[in-house]
């Protein structure tokens, strides 16, 4: 059985906490009327309150922490991705290693996986279309995609990208015809998967800065092409 | 930290989906999630069973009936991670309790402009 969770985030009882959007107008009228600092959020505060234990017991590092954040938020993204990609492009021996070996391939350009997780690259071709999706919850590559947008980790992009994934497509202006293969990968916590969109017609006389800068997040999940403007 | 704005859904109706991908909402988002990858990254617990427990909330919110859209995924993030501390024996849920009104007292007894510190 695991534990019951902490009796303050089970379900919010009548009362100035009752909800975030009670809270902000209370944050509000404080700012107004009171000398005090405004109250966040109650999610804000269950985090402030898990953050400041652990850090107090040893067992986490706040400078790690927020080391980590900045990367995620800032520095790692889709771009790291697109360099992989844009290099796969231009480079066929590299590209060979990238879907040998996806993981080792991609640290040879200096991106990591924070979680250790094996990495596979999966390419599309004119007869072959790929989909990742994490059905259980919002398994990632990380290490070159950043953090997955709200849609990935929705309901109905888990569960309707296997069930219909020609109609989730279409739902993000991909219109495929039948003739294409839609293969769609679901990605466990050990196994991740990035897609190695084709390559646009018309990008002969481009270099690799401006292929990678083509590439967009959406392409590397399978839910759009790479298009050469 | 900056806090980004909400991803606008209304491109597509059934498909939640953000045109220039946000990461966080807003950033307590950001702090719970660096606080599980680094609990794991530090041996506290595999990621798989992070994934594990993650998976659990999102689909005891489902069974609950709540509209899984995507805009509460880090309220379960959150759920999941407290009471994987608390499986784990790394920080009990009454003490959780007692530091989130320590840290809601200092908020109410910290004067504009003052940095806001636990007593």
């Amino acid at each position: 059985m695991p534990a019951p969770p902490v009796e303050l985030a089970t379900s919010p009882g009548p009362g100035p906490f009752a909800s975030r959007d009670i809270i902000a107008t209370t944050m509000a009228e404080h700012d107004h009327d009171h000398a005090h600092q405004a109250v966040p959020s109650d999610l804000t505060l269950r985090v402030k309150a898990l953050e400041s234990l652990l850090v107090e017991k040893g067992l986490v590092d706040p400078a790690a922490l927020d080391a980590l954040i900045e990367t995620y938020e800032h520095k790692v993204g889709p771009r790291n991705g697109a360099r992989v990609v844009a290099r796969a492009w231009v480079d066929p021996t590299f590209k060979q290693r990238l879907l040998a070996e996806g993981g080792s391939a991609i640290r040879e350009l200096g991106y990591g996986g924070a979680q250790g997780e094996n990495l596979v690259v999966v390419e599309n071709t004119p007869g072959v279309h790929n989909l990742v999706v994490c059905t259980l919850c919002s398994c990632y590559p990380w290490s070159v995609l950043g953090l997955p947008p709200v849609w990935y980790k929705s309901a109905p992009y888990r569960s309707r990208a296997v069930i219909d994934p020609r109609g989730v497509l279409r739902e993000f202006g991909l219109d495929l015809p039948e003739s294409v293969e839609v293969r769609v990968w679901d990605s466990t916590a050990e196994l991740r998967y990035l897609v190695l969109p084709e390559r646009p017609g018309g990008t002969e006389n481009l270099d690799e800065e401006a292929l990678a800068a083509l590439v967009t997040r959406d392409a590397m999940v399978g839910v759009a092409k790479v298009t050469a403007s | 930290m900056t806090i980004l704005s909400q991803p606008d859904l209304t491109a597509l109706p059934r498909l939640p989906r953000d045109p220039g991908g946000p990461v966080f909402a807003e950033p307590w988002q950001a702090q719970a999630f660096a606080l599980a990858v680094k609990l794991s990254e530090q041996g506290h617990f595999t990621w798989k069973e992070w994934a594990a427990a993650l998976a659990e909330e999102l689909a005891a919110a489902a069974r609950r009936g709540e509209p899984d859209d995507g805009f509460r995924y880090y309220d379960h993030w959150l759920a999941a991670l407290e009471r994987l501390v608390a499986a784990k024996g790394l920080a009990e849920p009454a003490a959780l309790a007692a530091r989130k009104e320590a840290w809601a007292d200092a908020y109410h007894h910290t004067p504009h402009g003052k940095p806001v510190a636990l007593k």
